[in-house]
């Protein structure tokens, strides 16, 4: 890989001070590390950011908030109990991603910024849009079966592949970021850039600006008893998501009071429908209306190449989602997280 | 390096004994020293440039800027290659292929080396292979079956497959009273051994020692000596040890050529070793194919023809065609049977053989179809096999040297708790409303032999040294060759010294074809055999040996005692006979083969039915083998613990077959876009829920003397058709092509709910 500084600094401000336009900020390195070996990406500079202080940190906050620093390991946010009790969905993305490896090394900041696993665009060979604006998209007419049925565009038709994005853009999270404009907050909703004419902005984040936490309203806390994650994959573990969703309801008796439904794997980023969401407020959970809140989710898909069937699939999984939130969030952590396969729980966690 | 390992052992642990792999301490602490582990002083680091096109010329290479990466030491492209004393073109032995070493710009296929960097760090030459940044003259690339149109072709030999025909076709199919005519695809599948290829190559003089990982040692230093003009004996070749090979570390390869070359040039050591990616293209892959199957039945549901044609793909410039179809000859007692093959010319790495090859996509599609036959006759799988159970070879009528399939089945179905299966499908659920199917398939490799030699030495204390050069390859050569050779002796293991895994020991033949145990072992047994009988010859002669005079009546060895065969109680110890007799050591030799009359006279195969069990998600189509029973006959089993873990790899590398592997080319340059282990899937812990395998032994005394087949390949065949017949049975929809993915359930209209 080209030649490149290391730099460790020892605060965020040094951090900062550090950056510069060919710099990288650098987690776990699963993801930064593999595209540099490509050649897909060639910092001049690399910023490691995993030693800096205080964020590492999971803290409740009194008001049932909760903030998560952007350094800590998407394996100890999966373990962590409270976590997994509050926000179940959340720990059962993160358990159904990647591999105990990675995620014992993959960071929270590293993960919500992980690039899409489009192989043209790690092919630094290739013609890519979003890897170098102009050159065009290889992916059109390409090997392209698992690429974006929502959200694309003639530039780009990537997805983003994170699991734990998913549950996090149905919960509202809001990124905590700091930069050289000194600190702002970011929803998640805005956070991640459909393509558009510039596929290369893949992220809200400004040059240099770096991301130190993810926090969670208090509010997510009330679809902790029908939260659930749900990802549909060509192997039982360690297998990137055809299609995944998230779906959370805060029941009121038997009625849904308020529903929240994000989808996976089939844009750029994780994909929320208000209208699919309110659909299901106020009604009785019944699997005609989580088909229709479903299809309503999928409003305006096309396949985007050799991809039809992954907007069926994309339906149907949402609509099986639904259906296992409105069943319950399980008691324990099922032996599969996320899989169709997870039930009944089992006695530990094989993923 | 140590080229032995003297490991504590069970006591008493020989033949049949579920020992403990010996190395197995060796490698779980690090002490095994694999090819690429090796730090000879003065190192150079080889790392090669593959073509991101697979058809084309390479017009350009900024080797300049390459040069000017420090510690880069050195570039070598096809304009400043020096000269191989053999062609590249040529097969220095009978089990080659076209390697490309820089012989000329043109890309055949997209992982081809298009030039070579030494540096002094792996990351220098790393990064010096990055920077000659190549430009191309592409041409559309042909990856697909459909991209050329077939040839047949004359047979010749390995890679260019025979095929047969038994009987009278065209009558089958008249006297059909039901039939198939099913097509079939499997896709290119690449062997991804733990350990990727590697090489250390160090030159003095005019020899040269390798440290490589092979499954055939003695063939590899004839085939490296050719194409540097040297004797074979002037090659040194280590290979105790290897990280998998399933076929793809057989043959000399382009990689590990170059490597060799660059260290005669450079006159330092070089270490080459392949990345995950580059494992994608010039070391051998298995073939896709496109078979066609035409089954027909009577009203008996008697077999009255199984035509099996196959295209398979090779590659533009060297021939190794996937015997598929061979694979429906020998099994089931149709009374007319077809096989043939025909090829199709792609710009891919040339395929060669992987793990049961011809075998594995041949049984897929075999055993699809008849389930597809049985369905159209209403007849339960199972049932349908047995009815067609081949007392005698089809087609030829040969006598099988033993044949314990019917057990097989009997004891898989008991144990699977077959009986009571829906013939019809989507008839079963779980608790959670997933659907469940079983189905089964036949598994059958033959049990073919080669050639090898070993030599036993009976040391003066009554220990003894035993050398063959074996691979062990992780299957357990280490142990099962070393359980034959204390056997022969008579001794117990632990007083056995076993060296394998070197070029300048007695040449073992190849490790591969099932047939290693079997062929190596002979070997192993006829050496201790020799020993044994020089040590009777003495100890007959030795008027003050217990044993004096007993000649006539034979001896046999036991637990370090010579004794007199029927009268066990005169005996005498090994180390006292040797020190009366001076005190030297004993060596014996032998060595191991197939008499041709022998392979003539019988049909030698090992057999074994498989049952699986999968659950697939109605409504997201998402599948998974939740059990699979395998029973296989494979003559004697010399170590059950190894042999079941052969065989359930086998069968798990069934699942793989049926479920995971492809390699998926981009449709315009022809790169695989899967190469890594993100994309390109196998089977995962998670993948392999209930896994049972029984043995059913089988008393053979004409496969050789010890009644051994082989375990290596044989769990790969049945379990692929199984597993697809189980999800038919689960889902109502029959999917012809492997792997079988969502989409395919999805696409094929499974209906929700
Ligand atoms: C084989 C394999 C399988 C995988 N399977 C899955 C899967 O099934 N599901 C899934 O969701 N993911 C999967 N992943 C991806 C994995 O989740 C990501 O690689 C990981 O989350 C990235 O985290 P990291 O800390 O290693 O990031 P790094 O690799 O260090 O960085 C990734 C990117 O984030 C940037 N970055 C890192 N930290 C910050 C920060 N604080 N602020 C701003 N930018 C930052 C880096 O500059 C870089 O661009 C898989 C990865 C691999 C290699
Ligand atoms: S889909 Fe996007 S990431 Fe993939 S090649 Fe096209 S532009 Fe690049």
């Amino acid at each position: 890989m080209k030649r490149f500084d290391y730099i460790r600094p020892a605060s965020i401000d040094e951090a900062l001070a550090a950056w510069n336009p060919g710099a990288a900020w650098l987690g776990g390195g699963t993801n930064l590390v593999d595209l540099m070996k490509t050649g897909a990406v060639q910092p001049d500079t690399v910023i490691d950011v995993t030693r800096l202080p205080g964020l590492d940190r999971i803290e409740w906050g009194a008001d049932g908030s909760l903030r998560i620093g952007a350094m800590v390991r998407n394996a100890d946010l999966a373990d962590d109990p409270e976590v997994a009790r509050r926000l179940p969905m959340v720990a059962e993305a993160l358990l159904a991603g990647a591999s105990g490896q990675l995620r014992n090394a993959a960071t929270v900041g590293g993960n919500l910024m992980q690039h899409t696993r489009c192989n043209y665009f790690e092919t630094p060979q290739a013609a890519c849009n979003r890897r170098d604006p102009g050159t065009g998209c290889d992916a059109r007419d390409g090997e392209n079966a698992n690429l974006a049925v929502l959200g694309w565009s003639e530039a780009c038709i990537a997805t983003n592949p994170s699991d734990f994005c998913v549950p996090l853009a149905a919960l509202d999270a809001v990124v905590e970021v700091q930069g050289p404009e000194g600190k702002r907050e970011i929803a998640i909703a805005d956070f991640h850039s459909l393509p558009g004419d510039t596929p290369e902005r893949r992220t809200a984040l400004e040059p240099g600006e770096l991301i130190l936490a993810v926090r969670l309203p208090a509010a997510a806390a009330d679809f902790a008893g029908h939260a659930r994650y749900l990802k549909v994959r060509e192997r039982t573990s360690y297998a990137f998501a055809l299609v995944s969703a998230a779906a959370a309801l805060r029941m009121e008796g038997d009625r849904i009071a308020e529903a929240r439904l994000a989808l996976g794997a089939v844009a750029a980023k994780p994909w929320r429908v208000a209208e699919a969401e309110a659909l299901l407020a106020g009604q009785a959970p019944d699997p005609h209306l989580f088909a229709r809140a479903a299809g309503a989710a999928l409003t305006g898909a096309a396949p985007s190449g050799d991809n039809s069937w992954k907007i069926d699939l994309a339906r149907r999984t949402a609509a099986r989602a639904l259906a296992m939130a409105a069943t319950g969030a399980p008691a324990r952590m099922p032996a599969l997280p996320a899989s169709p396969f997870g039930e009944p729980a089992g006695d530990h966690v094989h993923a | 390096m140590p080229d032995t390992l003297v490991q504590p052992v069970r006591f008493g642990s020989n033949s049949g004994q579920p020992v403990t792999r010996r190395d197995g301490i060796a490698k779980v602490t690090g002490a095994a020293t694999f090819a690429a582990d090796n730090q000879p002083a003065g190192l150079l680091h080889a790392v090669y440039l593959p073509a991101t096109i697979a058809r084309g010329r390479v017009t350009h290479l900024d080797v300049a800027a390459a040069e000017a990466h420090p510690g880069v030491v050195q570039i070598i492209t096809p304009a400043d290659r020096p000269p191989l004393d053999g062609d590249p073109s040529a097969k220095p032995t009978p089990f080659s292929f076209r390697i490309d070493v820089l012989q000329d710009d043109t890309v055949r296929y997209a992982g081809q080396p298009i030039a070579l960097v030494l540096g002094e760090t792996l990351e220098a030459a790393t990064e010096g292979a990055r920077l000659l940044a190549p430009r191309y003259a592409a041409e559309t690339a042909r990856t697909a079956l459909d991209d050329e149109t077939p040839f047949a072709f004359e047979p010749a030999g390995f890679g260019l497959p025979a095929g047969a025909e038994h009987g009278d076709v065209a009558g089958g199919h008249a006297a059909a009273t039901q039939a198939v005519d099913v097509t079939y695809e499997t896709a290119a599948q690449y062997h991804n051994a733990m350990e990727t290829h590697a090489v250390v190559a160090a030159w003095e003089g005019d020899h040269l020692t390798l440290d490589m990982p092979s499954q055939a040692l003695a063939m590899s230093c004839g085939a490296y000596a050719y194409f540097f003009g040297i004797p074979a004996e002037n090659v040194t070749l280590r290979s105790p040890y290897l990280g998998g090979g399933f076929g793809s570390k057989a043959f000399t390869t382009g990689p590990q050529v170059l490597a060799i070359l660059a260290a005669r040039m450079t006159g330092r050591p070089v270490k080459l070793s392949l990345t995950r990616q580059q494992m994608f293209g010039p070391v051998g892959h298995r073939g896709a194919t496109r078979q066609r199957l035409r089954l027909g039945a009577d009203v008996a549901a008697a077999l009255t023809v199984i035509d099996h044609e196959s295209i398979a793909a090779t590659s533009s410039f060297d021939d190794f065609v996937e015997p598929a179809a061979n694979a429906s000859q020998g099994l089931y007692s149709a009374q007319a049977l077809r096989a043939a093959h025909r090829a199709v010319r792609l710009d891919v790495g040339t395929p060669g053989p992987m793990r049961a090859p011809g075998e594995a996509s041949g049984s897929a599609a075999l055993e699809c179809a008849m389930d597809e036959l049985a369905q159209e006759a209403g007849i339960d799988p199972l049932e349908f096999r047995l009815r067609n159970y081949a007392e005698t070879e089809p087609g030829t009528g040969k006598p099988y040297s033993s044949k314990a399939l019917r057990q097989c089945y009997d004891q898989a179905a008991e144990r699977f708790g077959w009986a009571g299966r829906p013939l019809a499908p989507r008839q079963m659920r779980d608790e959670a409303g997933l659907l469940v199917g079983w189905g089964m398939g036949t598994a059958l490799f033959p049990a073919p032999m080669f050639a090898a030699e070993a030599r036993a030495t009976l040391r003066p204390d009554g220990s003894a040294l035993v050398e063959t050069s074996a691979a062990d390859m992780g299957q357990g050569a280490w142990t099962a060759l070393a359980q034959i050779a204390a056997d022969s002796l008579g001794l117990p293991l632990d007083r056995v010294e076993f060296r394998a895994g070197h070029s300048d020991l007695p040449d073992a033949g190849v490790a591969g074809g099932s047939g290693h145990t079997a062929t190596a072992g002979t070997a192993l047994h006829a050496a201790g055999g020799d020993v044994i009988r020089q040590l009777g010859e003495i100890a007959a002669a030795d008027e003050a040996s217990p044993l004096h005079g007993a000649g006539n009546a034979g001896f046999v060895a036991r637990d370090g005692r010579l004794c007199v065969a029927g009268d066990e109680e005169r005996s005498e110890a090994f180390a006292d006979i040797l020190a009366r007799a001076g005190g030297a050591a004993l060596i014996g030799n032998g060595s191991g083969s197939r008499a041709p009359e022998d392979a003539e006279r019988w049909a030698m195969n090992a057999h074994g039915a498989v049952f699986a069990e999968v659950k697939v998600d109605p409504d997201l189509c998402q599948m998974r083998v939740t059990r699979l029973v395998g029973a296989f006959a494979a003559g004697r089993i010399i170590n059950p613990k190894l042999a079941e873990s052969q065989l359930m790899g086998g069968m798990i590398w069934g699942t793989s077959f049926a479920l995971h592997e492809e390699a998926r080319h981009d449709r315009h340059t022809g790169r695989i876009v899967n190469a890594d282990f993100a994309g390109y899937h196998i089977a995962v812990n998670a993948d392999v829920q209930g896994l049972e395998v029984i043995t059913v032994h089988e008393d053979d005394p004409h496969v050789n003397a010890l009644g051994i087949k082989g375990v290596g390949e044989i769990g790969v065949t049945g379990t692929v058709g199984a597993i697809a017949n189980a999800i038919w049975h689960a889902t109502g929809t029959r999917v012809r092509r492997f792997p079988i993915r969502v989409r395919d359930l999805l696409e094929a209209g499974s209906p929700v709910g």
